[in-house]
C-alpha cells in the first residue's frame, strides 16, 4: 500500500503542535463564519489568503481545509435553533431541524449533524485517498445534457419539500425562478431584469436570497406574532441523543454521503443539490415512526442533508487536486492559494509535491476530528440559545444578517434587496407560502437553463442530444420514477381499499 | 449564560466588522504621505484581486515607509469599481487594478463611466490566450479549423469563459481573421477556465480558448493539443505554434494594469507613476511575476495611454461585430 504509507507520513506531517493549533484556527473560524448568516468559507479563506506570503504552504492549507469543513457543518447550527441557514447547503436541514428544536429536539438535532458531518467527512476524505482517479473520470465524462438530466431530478426531489398545497409550493418555486433570471445572462452577455442597476448585473447572490426569505423573513413574522399569541414555550428536552436516534441517524449518513461525494466532485454540482437528492430519499425511504414525524421533524431530514453537504466538501477537492480543476467558489480560492505557492494542481501535483499533498489530506481527517471535538459538547449548550427572550434573539438575528450581507459585496444595493427579499419571505409565512421552494428554483432554475442552452449550442440545435448519454437517460428515468411511484402507489393502495374497508392504524 | 453567548456573538461581530473594516475606511486625501489603497474590482481570489495583492506586497517592499492597503469592489466585470473611481476625482492616494477584460465589460454593460474618466498610470503583466483541442479530436492544426469553421460555423463549439470576456474575444478575431462572420461563432460560455477545461477533457466542446496558465499543465501532460497562443513569438517551454504561424492574423495579451481616478494633480500622477516603477523593480514582484507565470509588460506615461485608447478602440469593434451590443 503505497498510498497508505505516504498518508501516514502526512499524519507525521501534520501532526506537529504547530499545525494542530492552525487546524483548531480553522475550524473554529469555519464554524463561526458558518454559523454567521452571508459570510462564507469562500470569502474567509480569499481574505486570509495573504497569510499564503509568511506561513508554510502545510500549515495554511491545514487552516483553510479546516475553514472549509467548518463552514460546511457550523451552517446547520442557525438553520436548526433558528430557522435561519447561515449558508445555502445547510437551508435543507431547517426544515426538519428546526422542527425539531421547536420539540424540544435540538440537542439531538445538534448532535446527529455533528456526527453526519464528522462521519461523512472522514468516509469522504477516505474516498479520496483510494477513489480519486475513478471520481475524476465520472466527473469529466459528465456533460451539458447530463447535468441537465441532474436538474429535472433535483427538480422533481422539490416536490418533497412543496408542503401541503400543491399550487402555493409551485408559486413560491415561480418567484425563485424568477430571482434566479436576474443578472447578466451568461451565453449571451444581455443583462435580464436588472432595472438599470448595475449592482444587479452579476444576480442576486444565493446567499441573500436564503437569509432574505429565511433569516429575515422569519424574524418579522416573528415579531409580528409577538403581541398576538403567548409565545409557545420551547421544552428543553433531554440533552444527547438517544439509542432510537442513532438507530435512525446512521443510515441517513451513509446515503449522504454516498450522495455528496461524488456529486460534490462535479463542477457544476454544488453543495446544494445533493442535500436535496438526500433530503427527499429520505423522505421517500422513511416507514413508521420517521414517515410520521416528516413535516414535523424527522431526525432523518437532519441526519442525510448534513451529512451529503460534508461529503460534497471533499467530493471537491477530488478535482481540484487531481486536474486543478475548482468546482466551488471555496475550491476556486484553494487553488489561487496553491498557485500563490508556485504549486500547480494537476496531474503532478501527486508526484512533484507527495509531502503537502499527503499531509493536506492527513490535515482533512485531523480537521475534521477536531471539528467533533470542539461541536459535540456544545450542541446541548448551543440548544440553550433558545433561552434567549425572542426580542433580543430576533433583533440580534437582524442585525447578524445584515452584517453578513454587507460583508458580502460592501454595497448597500444587497442591503436593500435582502430587506426587500426579508419583505417578501415575511409575506409568504404571512399567507402560507413555502420559503425553501423559492431558494430551491433559484438554485435550480439558472443550472437547468444555463446547461440545456450549451447542450443544444453544441449539438447545433438537434434536440436528440439531451437523450443521447446514458448518464442522462438513467437520472431522466430516475426522475420519471420519482415522479410516477406516488401515483401508482395511490392507484394501488385504492386497488385494495375497494372491496373491504381497512382501517388505518396509527 | 445568556450573557456569554450574546457577548461572544458580539466579539465575532467586531472580528468580521476589522476583518472587513478595511473596505469600509474613508479615502484619503490627496498628499504625497497618506496611505495608498488599491482597488481590486473584482472578488477576491481572481486575477484583478492577485494582482492587487502582490502589487500591496512589492510596494510595502519598494517603500518600507509607505502604508498600503487593498480592498474589494467587485461585480459587473469590474464596472462597479470604475464608477466608483469615477467618484473619487482628483485623489492621488488611490489606484484601480485593471485591465483587458474592463474594456469588454464597459462596452457590454453600457457603463456610463468609461476608462477615457481615468489617469492611466501604468500595464504591468501580460497573458497570453492558447487555443486547444482534447488530444483525441480529429484537428490536429489551425488549418484544419479554419476549414471545419468554414463548412458550418455551428458545429464548431468553442468554449471559454463569461459571453463577452478575453476568450470569447479571441474566438472573434479568429473568426473575423478566417473569413467566418464572428456572429456565427458557436461559442459556449463557461464560468472561468476550470469549467471549460472539464468540458474539453469530457470532449463534449471543438475547441476552447483560455489563459495559458489554465491549459498549459494539460497541454504537456497530453491530454490536450495546442493549435496555437495569441503571442507574436512561440513561448519557451511550451509547444505550441503562434496564431499568425498557423495563418490567423491575431494577436491579443491580456494585460493588466494600474489607472488613477481622473482629474489627479500632475504632482501625485508623477509620485505615482514613481512609485509604481520602484514596486516593478523590486524583488518581490520579479519574484510573483516568476511564479505566477506573468509576462512583464511595463508601461507608463503617454505610452499607456495611448496604448489603452487604441486596445478600446479594437475591443469596442469586435464585440459589435460580434453582435454582443444591442
Amino acid at each position: 500500500m503505497d498510498s497508505l504509507q505516504l498518508l501516514i507520513d502526512g499524519f507525521g506531517a501534520a501532526l506537529t503542535p504547530v499545525n494542530l493549533l492552525y487546524a483548531l484556527v480553522g475550524v473554529t473560524l469555519g464554524t463561526l463564519v458558518g454559523v454567521l448568516p452571508g459570510i462564507g468559507p469562500a470569502m474567509t479563506v480569499a481574505l486570509l489568503l495573504p497569510i499564503t506570503f509568511t506561513v508554510p504552504p502545510a500549515s495554511a492549507f491545514i487552516m483553510f481545509a479546516g475553514i472549509y469543513y467548518g463552514g460546511m457543518y457550523g451552517g446547520s447550527t442557525t438553520s436548526i435553533l433558528l430557522n435561519t441557514p447561515g449558508e445555502s447547503s445547510s437551508m435543507i436541514t431547517a426544515l426538519e431541524g428546526n422542527k425539531m428544536a421547536r420539540r424540544g429536539r435540538a440537542a439531538q438535532a445538534l448532535a446527529t449533524a455533528a456526527i453526519g458531518s464528522f462521519v461523512a467527512g472522514t468516509i469522504a476524505t477516505a474516498l479520496l485517498v483510494v477513489a480519486a482517479p475513478a471520481v475524476v473520470a465520472f466527473a469529466i465524462a459528465f456533460g451539458p445534457e447530463d447535468y441537465f438530466a441532474l436538474a429535472i431530478l433535483a427538480f422533481t426531489a422539490v416536490s418533497a419539500v412543496l408542503s401541503r398545497s400543491l399550487v402555493r409550493g409551485l408559486a413560491s418555486l415561480g418567484l425563485g425562478l424568477v430571482i434566479g433570471l436576474i443578472g447578466i445572462d451568461q451565453q449571451t452577455g444581455q443583462a435580464r431584469l436588472t432595472m438599470g442597476v448595475p449592482q444587479l448585473l452579476d444576480g442576486i447572490d444565493v446567499v441573500i436570497v436564503a437569509v432574505g426569505l429565511f433569516a429575515l423573513g422569519e424574524a418579522l413574522y416573528v415579531a409580528s406574532r409577538l403581541r398576538h399569541s403567548t409565545p409557545e414555550v420551547v421544552p428543553v428536552g433531554r440533552a444527547w441523543m438517544g439509542r432510537s436516534d442513532w438507530a435512525r441517524s446512521w443510515k441517513p449518513w451513509l446515503r449522504g454521503t454516498a450522495l455528496g461525494f461524488p456529486f460534490g466532485a462535479l463542477p457544476g454540482g454544488g453543495a446544494e443539490i445533493p442535500t436535496f437528492l438526500s433530503y427527499a430519499a429520505e423522505k421517500r425511504l422513511a416507514r413508521g415512526t420517521a414517515r410520521e414525524e416528516y413535516g414535523k421533524g424527522a431526525i432523518e431530514g437532519v441526519a442525510g442533508p448534513e451529512a451529503a453537504n460534508n461529503a460534497s466538501a471533499a467530493g471537491t477537492l477530488v478535482p481540484l487536486l487531481t486536474l486543478g480543476l475548482p468546482t466551488s467558489a471555496t475550491a476556486a480560492i484553494l487553488l489561487a492559494a496553491f498557485q500563490q505557492y508556485g504549486l500547480q494542481p494537476g496531474p503532478q501535483l501527486f508526484d512533484h509535491n507527495p509531502a503537502l499533498v499527503w499531509g493536506m489530506i492527513a490535515s482533512l481527517f485531523i480537521g475534521n476530528t477536531m471539528l467533533l471535538v470542539l461541536n459535540l459538547p456544545l450542541a446541548p449548550l448551543w440548544a440553550r440559545v433558545l433561552r434567549i427572550p425572542r426580542p433580543y434573539l430576533y433583533a440580534g438575528i437582524v442585525v447578524f444578517a445584515a452584517l453578513g450581507v454587507y460583508a458580502l459585496n460592501g454595497t448597500v444595493v444587497d442591503l436593500v434587496v435582502l430587506y426587500v427579499l426579508g419583505l417578501l419571505g415575511f409575506a409568504m409565512r404571512r399567507f402560507g407560502l413555502p420559503v425553501a421552494p423559492a431558494v430551491i428554483g433559484m438554485i435550480l432554475g439558472p443550472m437547468a437553463e444555463i446547461q440545456l442552452r450549451r447542450a443544444l449550442a453544441i449539438g447545433a440545435g438537434d434536440v436528440t442530444v439531451l437523450v443521447k448519454s446514458p448518464v442522462a437517460v438513467v437520472l431522466l428515468l430516475l426522475a420519471l420514477g420519482a415522479l410516477l411511484t406516488p401515483l401508482v402507489r395511490r392507484l394501488a393502495v385504492r386497488r385494495e381499499l375497494a372491496p373491504t374497508v381497512i382501517h388505518e392504524e396509527d | 449564560m445568556r450573557m456569554r453567548i450574546l457577548a461572544a456573538l458580539a466579539a465575532i461581530s467586531i472580528a468580521a466588522l476589522t476583518g472587513c473594516g478595511e473596505n469600509a475606511g474613508g479615502g484619503g486625501t490627496s498628499g504625497a504621505a497618506g496611505t495608498l489603497r488599491i482597488m481590486a474590482p473584482a472578488s477576491p481570489g481572481g486575477g484583478w484581486d492577485q494582482t492587487s495583492r502582490v502589487a500591496e506586497q512589492a510596494l510595502k517592499a519598494a517603500d518600507p515607509k509607505r502604508r498600503v492597503e487593498v480592498y474589494n469592489v467587485p461585480g459587473a466585470g469590474g464596472t462597479i469599481g470604475l464608477s466608483q473611481l469615477a467618484g473619487e476625482k482628483g485623489n492621488g492616494n488611490l489606484l484601480m487594478t485593471m485591465g483587458l477584460v474592463m474594456l469588454g465589460a464597459v462596452e457590454q454593460n453600457k457603463s456610463k463611466v468609461t476608462l477615457a474618466e481615468t489617469t492611466p498610470i501604468a500595464k504591468l503583466t501580460e497573458e497570453y490566450e492558447i487555443v486547444v483541442v482534447p488530444a483525441d479530436s480529429p484537428l490536429k492544426q489551425l488549418s484544419d479549423l479554419v476549414a471545419a469553421w468554414k463548412a458550418d460555423p455551428a458545429k464548431v463549439s468553442v468554449a471559454g469563459g463569461s459571453a463577452g470576456g478575453t476568450d470569447h474575444i479571441v474566438a472573434g478575431l479568429m473568426a473575423k481573421a478566417a473569413g467566418v462572420d464572428p456572429k456565427k461563432v458557436n461559442y459556449i460560455a463557461h464560468s472561468g477556465g476550470g469549467e471549460a477545461l472539464n468540458a474539453l477533457l469530457g470532449g463534449k466542446v471543438t475547441i476552447g480558448i483560455s489563459g495559458v496558465g489554465e491549459f498549459a499543465e494539460h497541454v504537456k501532460s497530453g491530454k490536450l493539443r495546442a493549435l496555437g497562443i495569441t503571442s507574436a513569438q512561440r513561448i519557451s517551454g511550451l509547444d505550441a505554434p503562434t496564431l499568425k504561424e498557423g495563418g490567423l492574423d491575431v494577436e491579443l495579451a491580456n494585460w493588466r494594469g494600474f489607472v488613477a481616478p481622473g482629474g489627479v494633480s500632475e504632482g501625485d500622477k508623477k509620485a505615482l507613476t514613481d512609485l509604481v516603477t520602484k514596486m516593478h523593480d523590486s524583488q518581490p514582484w520579479k519574484d510573483a511575476v516568476a511564479k505566477n507565470g506573468w509576462i512583464d509588460s511595463f508601461q507608463t506615461g503617454q505610452q499607456f495611454a495611448d496604448y489603452l485608447t487604441s486596445e478600446q478602440a479594437r475591443v469596442k469593434g469586435i464585440i459589435a461585430e460580434m453582435g454582443l451590443v444591442s
